[in-house]
């Protein structure tokens, strides 16, 4: 294993400022910022898919887009094969877009509804100047084919209202494909598509890895998706990481205590299954006020005087497997 | 393009209400737009030709629509005097499409201190009642079909501006926008083929509506002395004539030419009206959830 | 569960929409009965017409849709041959719905407690504002709420708060059913064991029947006592939820159990149901699910398959089970 792996991140972090009033602007001392991600570090291995899992706000699609240049980041760093691209602008950045592709969430908004289909996954071939006509409807029926969008040439000419939400993430993972790219981040892709259909999705993104050598940041809230897929997963919670390890290990032994009542709260579908106690209270804390200390501290019922204070830091608990809490539980 | 207008009317039609609209309203339109233009054949008599008849003569089977103080044909000038109005809608949506379309696009897009530079700009000069701020301008530039048309489409602008700024404000965040930007297109090329085509249709909206506006912007220039000066028929003009003559009784100097004025107008704003509905179309359409 | 005379009764309920494209059939024909203190779980995906079977059972059918044929019995009452204004009164009395999405079911300028006021008094105008303040305030800690956020305004609550005060406003007239459209779809995965801990806690307390409807399989399967698997608008699995989870029959059903994953299983393969749900308004003559059947034969492609009962509790709609009597 790489020590600098495919992607490296150093302490991300992105804040938002709370937009407000020019009288409160005028009156506030203090400028407030949403802190949306907050510190993240992880490091992602060549052909392994990595999953960040947490609920919504926590940061993970934040940080999903910051990766691939989308959003600037506020601080931190982001190493692609070891190189800094951090910083990159115009011409560079356009070429490492080339490496770097996304998969977005919302299979009916992710395309221009006036654009057919066929010229919609193509158009990042005319934008890196790589094929043109011809050549270009060669690719991008091939690509269509490889995503199970079969006869390609049906596909072509239609546009995204004439197909249906699987189909058009199929569409998706095409276009995000066709400069093929190294590595992609895929941000919550089947949670909009019919259960009935996920795994399709799901077991193409996986054949796909295979045969491209692709390497996949997944960004999910449903863990269960996440079981089935990662092969590691960090859980983020107020725009950090609070415990990170392979699949396995996370399911079968989940040490910080946020991680375990996710698991728990997880639905099984078990009739008249015993539900364990989830003795999480309170709401999620709004991240322009995080809690000072470990922001967990608020709703964890194994939380000190210590919590309160200091911000613990992911320290390894066994090889692989690291976790963010002051507390031996 | 012209086999593909008539199984368009067809569909259309199939749009109820909004479709009949459009439809009826394009017909309009172009019945007086083709009138104006063949007038030269089907005008009974040279519109600027005195003493055609007598004077002031009232709505007969000689003179359908009477006949002016100077004796001129009232039906010919009718049938021919849509000429100059129509010239100045054309070009003054023209020019207004020219710099609005690419201002609103390139200013909403961009944000931040350009956008709000832009849009104060804009909002002061919408904030103007149109016809004030169009007289203003032509009397800098002096009278003619070309600067009445810029007058008019100076006051316009504005409405293009802010009419692309609301739609790009609101598709500039959608997932197919960051997309194209994700594959690395350049702000052009996402502007021309990602967020144009989407905004194109309320574009049309606005342009119907502009010529409406311009056609009686038009009207009221010429009304109030400002219109072109040339001697050609024109409605506007006969309006100001009309007026005069409307005391001792002669209606039909100004009845005429105006209904043809508001007929224009109306034409395109039932366009504007159907093509809206259609474009934005209600809720309550599908069912099935 | 009850074995007494069931609370409420659909017989034959049928939706249908003329939309500008055409008629579609948003509900066929679906029949079921529900007691006190039971929950069923309506599971499909989009374009079954689960969330209108819902609306259906309030007369809350939007335009251009309306019940075109069989009944809905409440205690005995037709509650669709009722007056418009004896239905709007059955609505938050006897009847209540909790929308999906919490965020916009609230009205933003009014406080919490002006919501309750308005509910209460509206159906019992005799209650004063003070006593509804009250009751207002003993419903929020039902639902796990701090009673003084009385005095808040939505936007001063997450997610997760407004959709418990969207119950509490819900169960606030003691209603006898509760039908819940994606309760929890907007919420996250904690507070989404929450809510539907709390949504059986009162059903047990106040008695009543709950209609839970959502594309989650696993919710379904875990709360609910019974369960109707719907597809294109039609019932095609009806059927105690142990048994769909143990013996499902319909091949959808089938499907649908085999394609969400269980993080209790080790080593799981998901199955995915090939094609996808059919266009309402362009349905194939035969059975709705026959072009993505795997076991499927010459008759299924013509004709449409009535129930069959196939247990002492267990309906299905496909040939597959013609050996048994018709339903």
């Amino acid at each position: 294993m790489s020590q600098e792996g495919i992607l490296k991140v150093e302490n991300l972090t992105k804040y938002y400022p709370v937009e407000k009033g020019f009288l409160e602007k005028m009156l506030a001392r203090t400028k407030h910022f949403v802190r949306a991600v907050d510190g993240v570090s992880f490091t992602v291995q060549k052909g392994e898919i990595f999953t960040l899992a947490g609920e919504s706000g926590c940061g993970k699609t934040t940080t999903g887009k910051m990766i691939v240049r989308l959003i600037s980041p506020t601080g931190g760093k982001i190493f692609f094969k070891g190189v800094e691209i951090t910083a990159l602008e115009n011409e560079a950045l356009r070429i490492l877009k080339r490496r770097l592709q996304i998969i977005f969430q919302d299979p009916y908004a992710s395309f221009n509804p006036r654009m057919k289909i066929g010229d919609a996954v193509g158009h990042p071939l005319e934008i890196h100047g790589i094929a043109y006509h011809e050549d270009k409807r060669k690719m991008v029926m091939e690509m269509l084919d490889r995503v199970g969008l079969t006869p390609a040439e049906k596909f072509l000419g239609l546009y995204p209202h004439q197909m249906s939400g699987g189909q058009r993430q199929r569409a998706a993972i095409a276009r995000s494909l066709i400069l093929q790219p190294e590595f992609i981040v895929a941000d919550e892709p089947v949670s909009m598509i019919d259960v009935s259909l996920r795994s399709a999705i799901i077991d193409l993104m996986l054949n796909l890895r295979k045969d491209f050598g692709l390497t996949y940041l997944f960004i999910t809230h449903d863990l269960a998706i996440a079981k089935y897929i990662s092969d590691r997963i960090a859980i983020m919670y107020l725009g950090k990481i609070v415990e990170l390890g392979d699949k396995q290990t996370i399911f079968s032994n989940p040490m910080h205590p946020y991680t375990q009542a996710l698991l728990a709260a997880i639905p099984i579908p078990v009739p008249e299954r015993k539900r364990k106690v989830s003795g999480l209270v309170g709401d999620v804390p709004s991240a322009i006020n995080i809690p000072s200390g470990c922001r967990f501290h608020t709703r964890c019922r194994y939380a000190e005087k210590a919590c309160e204070e200091k911000e613990p830091e992911l320290i390894p608990v066994s090889p692989g497997h690291y976790v963010a809490c002051l507390t031996e539980h | 393009m012209l086999s593909s207008i008539f199984p368009g009317l067809r569909s259309l039609a199939k749009r109820g209400l909004a479709g009949w609209l459009v439809i009826f309203g394009a017909v309009l339109t172009g019945a007086i737009v083709v009138m104006t233009l063949v007038s030269p054949w089907i005008s009974p008599h040279d519109p600027s030709a005195l003493n055609v008849g007598h004077p002031l003569l009232a709505p007969s089977s000689q003179f359908p629509f009477g006949t002016d103080d100077v004796g001129r044909d009232m039906l010919s000038r009718v049938i021919s005097g849509g000429g100059t109005m129509l010239q100045v809608a054309v070009l003054s949506v023209f020019v207004c499409m020219l710099v609005g379309v690419p201002l609103g696009l390139f200013s909403s897009y961009t944000g931040g201190l350009v956008d709000r530079f832009a849009s104060l700009i804009m909002d002061s000069v919408y904030a103007f009642p149109g016809l004030v701020l169009a007289i203003a301008i032509t009397l800098v530039l002096g009278r003619g079909v070309i600067n009445m048309s810029l007058s008019i489409a100076v006051v316009y602008i504005p409405s293009y501006f802010r009419v692309i700024r609301s739609q790009v404000l609101s598709i500039k965040e959608l997932p197919y926008v960051e997309a194209a930007n994700a594959a690395g297109a350049k702000k052009g090329t996402v502007l021309s083929r990602y967020v144009l085509p989407n905004v194109l249709p309320s574009i049309v909206v606005v342009a119907t509506v502009n010529f409406a506006d311009a056609i009686l912007t038009a009207a009221g220039l010429t009304f109030i002395g400002m219109g072109v000066l040339v001697n050609v028929p024109d409605w506007g003009w006969d309006l100001t004539n009309g007026r005069r003559l409307l005391p001792s009784g002669s209606w039909w100097v100004i009845a005429f030419p105006g209904l043809m004025i508001i007929l224009l107008a109306l034409g395109f704003t039932l366009m504007g009206e159907g093509l809206s509905e259609l474009l934005n179309p209600r809720l309550g359409e599908e069912g099935g959830k | 569960m009850s074995t007494e005379l069931p609370l409420v009764t659909v017989d034959a309920l049928t939706v249908e929409y003329w939309t500008r494209r055409g008629k579609l059939r948003a509900v066929d024909d679906v029949s079921f009965s529900l007691g006190k203190a039971e929950t069923l779980g309506v599971v499909g995906e989009s374009g079954s017409g689960k969330s209108t079977l819902g609306l259906s059972l309030i007369g809350l059918v939007p335009f251009p849709g309306r019940v075109t044929k069989g009944r809905v019995v409440l205690e005995g009452t037709e509650v669709l041959k009722m007056r418009k204004d004896d239905l709007r009164n059955l609505r938050g009395t006897k009847i209540c719905y909790v929308f999906q999405d919490p965020m916009t079911s609230l009205n933003p300028v009014k406080k919490i407690g002006a919501h309750f006021v308005e509910l209460i008094r509206t159906h019992q105008p005799k209650v004063t504002k003070k006593e509804a303040l009250e009751r207002a305030k003993k419903l929020l800690s039902d639902v796990g709420i701090q009673p003084e956020r009385i005095n808040d305004y939505p936007h001063q609550l997450s997610g997760g708060m407004r959709q418990r005060i969207m119950i509490a406003l819900a169960i606030a007239l003691s209603p006898r059913m509760v039908i819940a459209d994606e309760p929890t779809t907007a919420l996250d995965v904690i507070v989404q064991a929450k809510i539907l801990d709390l949504l059986n806690t009162l059903r047990d307390a106040y008695g009543m029947a709950l209609i839970l409807i959502t594309h989650d399989l696993s919710i379904v399967m875990e709360r609910s006592n019974r369960t109707i698997v719907m597809y294109a608008g039609q019932m095609v699995e009806y059927a105690p939820s142990k048994e769909i989870y143990s013996n499902s029959q319909h091949p959808y059903s089938k499907g649908l159990l085999k394609s969400i994953p269980n993080i209790e299983l080790a080593d799981q393969k998901l199955e995915a149901i090939p094609g996808s749900p059919p266009d309402l308004l362009n349905l194939p003559i035969g059975c709705h699910f026959f072009p993505r059947c795997s076991y499927a034969f010459e008759r299924c492609k013509k004709e449409v398959p009535p129930l069959f009962k196939s247990g002492s509790e267990h309906f299905v709609r496909c040939f597959l089970y013609d050996e048994e009597r018709k339903a």
